[in-house]
């Protein structure tokens, strides 16, 4: 069963200077594009993940899943429903509660003038559901105790706080969470205690996961399926097996090549050329292919398509990878 | 056979008196970093590893002092040097490039008046000289068009190419240590690898001894010689990165290492070390990490003086991993 | 629901301890000047407070007076009668430091209302300001910066004036400290209003917003029940400079008499009466308003200083 159904999403962001500016200094607009024609889909009960580096827009599809921001063009449909379509205020309410969202900095996502108790409660109370015993309940069940309920959250470490994050998210009983770099501001044994919690109240939910991050290693541990982005744009998906040990893309043959290896001691590696350019001005044709060394006029030309390989398991967006079905 | 190191610390001890009682942030680290040598320092954060650098480049902002213990370098005493000579020696001798490339440049200043500035400080050259060195610095570091953009502004430079003109700027005077305070944590996958590489080469040509402070093991593995692993302000394990890394002694490295999904492939839990890190204001008696450690007799919560002692000298620990079954 | 309010109920013996205990009290305690601009603050307001139990007189009971006593100076018992005022009389034989406690009250009940008014339409207006953005934001902000281009002082006057020109002759001295408090505190929303405008704008980006966002709670729930605590602190701040200034702006407005009638005289009032016997001698009528509403106005503003301090350590 598909939840997440991603279709053709794109996203603008008016950067210009304010129109008084723009008149007076002959500037024109500048539109940045976040997100570009990306399409996937999400199976229920899997971890979907989706990695890239800063600016490849990966942060804005997951804000536009969870419906904090709209999508500029396409659509997005969870459990087949257009959120931003929808006029039924029921099924919109309905759907919201099956989403929920776990941000990156534990010291911003909750706020510090609540008790514990009540920022777990939040989205249930938000609805008028029965809150007696909840954020007990949930913070057990997220490895704190129960008497934590009436602390405020600047008595908590980092990683505690991250687990009240996900107690929150729990709370109103959602199928998918999204996940906008969890871990990242978490010390590494601290990400290994929250990754392990994740990955149990997944099975014990039977929840789904879009989980969104830079870390390559993170997201191979605990994707079902990643897709990789490059300046907004989808440029390969794949199981973690089959990425990892045969990217097809050369910009994830170069992320995986440049990511510190644990055992790569003194590797000298040739270190990548070039730099992620500015999304106002992307690249003509494959974004791509100023760095990359298989780049041909085509690929200057041309964006390619994101294509599902013969063994129909994969899909790539590049004219040089692997034979492609057509 | 041996020559001096050029940098060595005994027994550094650096305390922060705070309303609630005197803390220890570093207690009684020693280790020597010889020319041309990168010695990697993990730890979690509030580990101590800054601070160890601070104390070093004589940075620690008040009320945190040492309190004990020595900073040799070169052979020259520096711990406890006036304001004024270690201000000399600081660019000098000593370089330093910090986390965030923006905030350790002066955005109002051009890069070229920055450089320039600081090779004049410390090196007896003309103005005209300066310059050129300058241009030719921010050449080594691989800054396309350097003789055009000397007069650019910091903010007119992408992130990685900030942090190549910190590393210019921390290297323009010719230290013969450099101290590298998270240099890539702010900086995507593609970048930190060219960072990283940087950094390497350069010390390889100069003979510039490194002290890379990082929580990134995989980092650390590709860049360091050796690696030093702390603890709760005490260093718990030293040795050459290979051997730390591959066959940790220490049970704090070994939970480390096991806790970063780089090192666990296919396995669907990760590593995870047992509580958390003490407050600095409450430590154990004993070895600081006795309470989580699954290794630990009675001995390890005794108030007895740890020293990097067992192991063939690598490790501070009463029973450390491989010499368990002696 | 019940169970909150009973925990903090349980709890509410020991919240001046634990406020005591924190680093907060830890930094009160430590400073000399907070600490002792708090004490002057204090007693002058509890003195304005309990007025009728400490006062000797009521210099407002005509039926007490003697005129015989007027223009006794401080500690001197009087020629005909033999009183002994503390800080002298006035004209009309007046206990000045009476009248000095009965004053204050209207002064602080003044101050504290127009500060609390200004507090009001400040916050509500820059959390819309702030959260909602747009044109409306544009609009409160624009309307905030053409009122901050006439000195405050003026503004009042003229709030004061239109006012005056509605209310009916006869409930004019009645209704005069009424218009004044809605003159202080409509010439003073605007600094309210742009503290928490910049506040909210920091913390609606913060996660924790947009979570609740998430949620689906409304505007007016995100504004109230999550940005609006956390934007209190400089609020708090401003509140008690803004009571110096509103102490002063009241008695400016007195001593130019648009200000508090003769029949609830403030300090400012008290102030304008006594400088017309400056120059015959009677010093005292003058001086002690003076130095009350001196030191008033500038403990509270020692004490807002130092609480910007420790409410926010940047800017030390």
């Amino acid at each position: 069963m598909t939840i997440v159904k991603v279709d053709h999403l794109t996203r603008f962001f008016d950067v210009s200077k304010p129109w008084l500016n723009r008149v007076t200094e002959r500037l024109p607009k500048r539109i940045l594009t976040a997100v570009s024609d990306v399409s996937f889909e999400i199976e229920e009960r899997s971890v979907y993940a989706l990695v890239g580096e800063s600016g490849s827009g990966k942060s804005t599809i997951g804000k536009m899943v969870v419906g904090l921001l709209n999508p500029s063009e396409g659509h997005i449909k969870i459990e087949n429903v257009n959120l931003f379509e929808e006029t039924d205020p029921q099924i919109i309410e309905q759907i919201r509660a099956n989403i929920q969202m776990i941000f990156q900095d534990p010291f911003a996502s909750l706020n510090p003038r609540w008790r514990v108790r009540d920022v777990i409660a939040e989205p249930v109370a938000a609805r008028g559901g029965e809150v007696k015993g909840l954020a007990e309940k949930l913070l057990e069940q997220v490895g704190l105790s129960a008497a934590d309920a009436k602390k405020f959250p600047h008595e908590f470490s980092g990683g505690q706080r991250q687990r009240i994050c996900v107690a929150r998210a729990l709370a109103s009983g959602p199928k998918l969470i999204v996940c906008d770099e969890p871990t990242s501001a978490l010390d590494v044994s601290v990400q290994a205690q929250v990754l392990n919690l994740m990955n149990d109240l997944r099975d014990e939910f039977g929840l789904t996961y879009l989980f969104i991050s830079h870390d390559l290693t993170v997201v191979q541990h605990m994707a079902d399926r990643i897709g990789v982005l490059y300046l907004g744009r989808l440029v390969e998906e794949a199981t973690p097996a089959d990425l990892f040990e045969n990217p097809l893309h050369p910009y994830t043959q170069m992320l995986l090549e440049a990511a510190p290896k644990i055992d790569g001691f003194g590797r000298d590696l040739e270190p990548p050329q070039g730099e992620i350019p500015d999304p106002i001005n992307p690249p003509s044709g494959c974004a791509y292919h100023p760095r990359c060394p298989l780049a041909t006029a085509q690929c200057k030309s041309e964006r390619p398509e994101l294509l599902q390989t013969k063994e129909k398991t994969r899909r790539v967006a590049c004219f040089k990878a692997e034979p492609l079905s057509a | 056979m041996n020559s001096p190191p050029l940098l060595s610390v005994r027994n550094l001890v650096v305390e922060i008196p705070t309303r609630h009682g005197v803390v220890r942030p570093v207690d009684q680290v020693s280790f020597e970093i010889q020319a041309g040598e990168i010695l990697g320092v993990v730890g979690e954060s509030g580990a101590g590893k800054s601070m160890t650098g601070n104390a070093i480049i004589g940075l620690l902002d008040r009320p945190a002092r040492i309190v004990s213990g020595e900073i040799f370098l070169n052979g020259d005493r520096i711990d406890h040097l006036p304001l004024a000579a270690m201000r000399k020696r600081r660019g000098k001798d000593i370089g330093m490039v910090f986390q965030d490339p923006l905030t350790s440049l002066n955005p109002l200043l051009p890069l070229g008046h920055q450089l320039t500035e600081t090779i004049l400080a410390h090196l007896p050259v003309s103005v005209i000289e300066a310059k050129k060195r300058a241009i030719a610095a921010l050449e080594e570091v691989g800054i396309p068009a350097a003789a055009e953009r000397i007069g650019a502004y910091p903010h007119e430079f992408s992130g990685g190419m900030r942090q190549r003109v910190v590393i210019a700027l921390a290297l323009s005077a010719e230290p013969s240590l450099v101290i590298a305070d998270e240099p890539t944590t702010a900086l995507d996958v593609s970048v930190q690898a060219q960072i990283t590489s940087l950094l390497k080469r350069l010390c390889r040509e100069r003979g510039t001894g490194v002290m890379l402070v990082t929580h990134d093991m995989g980092v650390i593995s590709e860049t360091a010689d050796r690696v030093a692993v702390m603890y709760a302000g005490r260093l718990v394990e030293l040795g050459s990165v290979r051997q730390v890394l591959t066959s940790p002694c220490h049970p704090y490295t070994s939970g480390l290492m096991g806790s970063t999904p780089l090192a666990s492939k296919g396995q669907k839990r990760l590593h995870q070390i047992p509580g958390m890190m003490p407050r600095l204001g409450n430590l154990p008696t004993g070895c600081a990490f006795s309470p989580r450690c699954t290794y630990a007799q009675d001995k390890c919560h005794q108030d007895l003086e740890l020293q990097l002692d067992t192991c063939d000298g690598r490790a501070a620990c009463w029973f450390p991993i491989g010499e368990q079954e002696a | 629901m019940t169970d909150i309010t009973q925990h903090e109920l349980t709890n509410q013996p020991s919240r001046l301890k634990i406020i005591w205990q924190s680093d907060f009290g830890y930094t009160f305690r430590k400073s000399p000047v907070a600490v002792f601009s708090c004490i002057i603050v204090l007693i002058l307001v509890m003195s304005a407070v309990l007025a009728p139990l400490i006062a000797p007189h009521n210099p407002f009971d005509p039926g007490t007076l003697n005129l015989l006593n007027g223009f006794t100076p401080p500690l001197t018992p009087n020629a005909f009668t033999g009183e002994e005022f503390f800080l002298g009389t006035d004209d009309q034989g007046r206990d000045i430091f009476s009248t000095i406690l009965y004053g204050m009250r209207v002064s602080l009940f003044v101050g504290f209302s127009a500060v609390l008014l200004a507090m009001i339409l400040g916050i509500i207006l820059g959390l819309i300001a702030g959260y909602v953005g747009g044109w409306i934001e544009t609009f409160i902000m624009r309307v905030a910066d053409v009122q901050l281009t006439f000195p405050s002082i003026l503004v009042a006057m003229l709030i004061f004036g239109i006012a005056k020109g509605f209310t009916p002759v006869e409930y004019r001295d009645q209704m005069a400290i009424w218009v004044l408090i809605l003159a202080i505190g409509l010439s003073d929303w605007v600094q309210f209003a742009r503290v928490v405008r910049g506040a909210t704008l920091v913390e609606k980006n913060k996660e924790y917003v947009q979570a609740a966002r998430l949620i689906g709670r409304s505007g007016a729930a995100i504004m109230l029940r999550h940005i609006l605590p956390n934007v209190m602190s400089p609020v708090l701040v401003i509140a008690t400079i803004s009571l110096a200034l509103a102490i002063i702006a009241e008695a400016t407005l007195s001593f130019l008499g648009v200000g508090a009638p003769p029949t609830q005289p403030s300090l400012g009032t008290l102030i304008r009466i006594g400088q017309g016997f400056l120059f015959s001698g009677e010093w005292w009528i003058l001086l002690f308003p003076s130095i009350t509403l001196l030191s008033l106005a500038l403990s509270v503003n020692l004490f807002g200083d130092w609480l910007r301090d420790a409410l926010n350590p940047r800017l030390r």
